[in-house]
């Protein structure tokens, strides 16, 4: 059924653009307060790879972390709002299948991770210059690390009863590993330990292989960062469907 | 072909009370056929099961065993084709605050399926009151307009059976008219209409038929007509402000200074003002009237014994 599911991704997007203020424009602002600080700080102070300057380097670890960020943030406040306001039945009454309730909301949070990932990018450019040496692992690694953050907030937003329980979600597990994936630095400037300890996060390799696209360089092959980064999506997929075709927390 | 089918329906919940393992029977064993073109009244005090039955209907809930169908389709092996012939008016005065009227219905639309319902669309807004909301948000209505705008909803798709679970709880004598007036005319046309409510006078002028649910098992189920001809026939009512005596106070339904008795016979009311003259109550504003609805409702409800309600799991 097409226009089911396209009308509940349209219903999606239009929630977030509605109120892009708060969804596009706040993340987009944060990313840039990282840049400036980050960046003015660090500059001179560090070099992560040869020919390319700190600020350079951070830009696209910020771009995949607001990606993330707002991709996870997209499905998972959603499904919340709709469940604590009682209005999420308005769509368990409809013939609406999993696959389709599947599909709007990993769709709707690929658009908003992008749109703000784009947003950043824009600003970003006007502060330092960047290259753009292999685009289409940008794109690739863009959309699916916004994917997999998309069915990981569909299974958050389902399993949360509270607010607070989707807070915890998002301060304990989606913000430290994103900010230990390596955005503000290069795995290789760790110590050995942590090194290791980076490579079982999966979030290193949607930066990693985001910001190969950048330069032509990164700390592991994208090869690999593309073959766990869609493994992960895989396995989180897997469970996000089984999870809404069951109608885990949402029918009785 | 039954419009609404329930087959031998129980569900069984882990019971909040009572021991580890101890279940609750919210519905035990309901066997009901709804016709096509019925208006159907399903009544019973709270917790009695009409909103379960109604969410397994929906595919909200679903049973622990039986089966329900919508015009043959079940609601659970075959749960697309079941929903698109069902429209669900929810209890709950639940709304979507990040759209206006009209979005909200176009968005129900597309999840059916259908992409154009513009005509529709303007047709249920007219008939319902809200074509002068339809720019306005969600948040903007008062309690009556998100009222008119849960049916709207749950009518987008023209569904051949509608289900009104207590769409008058809270609503005032206005709308209550326009929405029976809509309703009754959906029912003329060929729509069955499956309600729950709790104000009887109502399901009495409308329902054709009613069930009656008790602990989750159905005491009572005949034509309203039936049901209000093997009622007692006529009620003794009066006011006074003095204690009954105990032979009346077990027969009474006392709202306040207004007493009823229920009386199948002129020797009954006899020995009531037998009673009353001999306890020297003060009474006022005797009057015959015939038994409503309520009257049958609270006669039923006394008499059907109430099953064990808590049980033990089987080890």
């Amino acid at each position: 059924m097409m226009t089911g599911w396209r009308t509940l991704l349209y219903k999606e997007v239009l929630r977030f653009w509605k109120v892009g203020f708060q969804t596009v424009a706040a993340p987009v602002l944060t990313a840039m307060l990282y840049l400036l600080i980050f960046g003015h700080v660090l500059e001179d102070h560090v070099k992560v790879y040869d020919s390319i300057r700190y600020t350079a380097f951070l830009v696209p670890g910020l771009v995949m972390m607001s990606v993330l960020q707002n991709a996870f943030a997209n499905s998972s406040s959603s499904l919340i709002q709709s469940k604590i306001m009682g209005n999420l039945v308005f769509l368990l009454l409809t013939p609406l299948s999993h696959w389709s309730w599947f599909v709007a909301y990993v769709g709707s949070s690929i658009v908003r991770g992008l749109v703000v990932g784009t947003g950043v990018l824009l600003a970003a450019v006007w502060f330092t210059p960047l290259g753009f040496a292999a685009p289409l692992w940008i794109i690739v690694f863009a959309v699916l690390g916004a994917a997999l953050m998309g069915a990981l907030g569909l299974i958050a937003g389902l399993w949360a009863e509270k607010f607070d329980q989707l807070a915890a979600f998002q301060n304990f597990v989606i913000v430290p590993m994103t900010f230990l994936s390596g955005v503000f630095y290069s795995i290789h400037s760790l110590p050995a330990f942590w090194q290791n300890a980076s490579h079982l996060n999966p979030f290193f390799y949607m930066t990693d292989g985001f910001r190969y696209g950048f330069f032509g360089v990164s700390d592991t092959s994208p090869w690999l960062s593309l073959g766990i980064v869609a493994s992960a999506l895989a396995t989180v997929s897997v469970l996000a469907i089984h999870l809404l075709r069951t109608g885990y927390k949402i029918r009785s | 072909m039954s419009a609404i089918s329930f087959q031998s329906v129980s569900k069984r919940y882990a019971s909040p009370r009572g021991p580890a393992g101890a279940t609750f029977m919210a519905l035990d064993n309901v066997q009901l056929d709804i016709e096509e073109g019925e208006f159907f009244g399903l009544l019973g005090p709270n917790g009695a099961g009409k909103t379960t039955m109604i969410n397994i209907l929906a595919g909200l809930t679903r049973a622990t065993s039986g089966h329900v169908t919508v015009l043959g389709s079940d609601v659970q092996s075959d749960y697309a084709k079941a929903r698109r012939k069902l429209g669900i008016v929810p209890q709950e005065l639940v709304f979507d605050p990040f759209f206006n009227v009209r979005e909200a219905l176009r968005f129900q639309s597309g999840y059916f399926g259908i992409a154009k319902n513009e005509a529709w669309i303007d047709e249920l807004l007219d008939s319902l009151g809200l074509a002068d909301k339809a720019g306005a948000n969600m948040r903007q209505l008062s309690g009556g307009m998100k009222r008119r705008m849960l049916v709207a909803q749950a009518l987008v798709h023209k569904p051949p059976v509608i289900v009104l679970d207590e769409p008058t709880a809270g609503v005032d004598v206005v709308l209550r008219q326009t929405l029976w007036h809509f309703v009754s005319k959906l029912n003329k046309q060929g729509h069955t209409v499956l309600l729950t409510t709790h104000y009887l006078e109502e399901a009495e002028a409308l329902c054709g038929r009613i069930a009656m649910l008790k602990t989750g098992r159905i005491v009572a189920l005949d034509r309203t007509s039936a049901l209000l001809k093997a009622a007692s026939g006529n009620v003794l009512r009066f006011k006074t402000e003095g204690v009954l005596p105990p032979a009346l106070a077990a027969r009474a339904r006392v709202t306040g200074t207004v007493v009823q008795l229920p009386a199948h016979n002129a020797l009954e009311i006899e020995q009531y003002l037998a009673a009353v003259r001999e306890s020297g109550l003060v009474v006022e504003d005797v009057e015959m009237r015939k038994a409503d609805l309520e009257d049958v409702f609270i006669d039923i409800m006394s008499k059907a014994a109430a099953p064990n309600s808590i049980e033990q799991a089987t080890p």
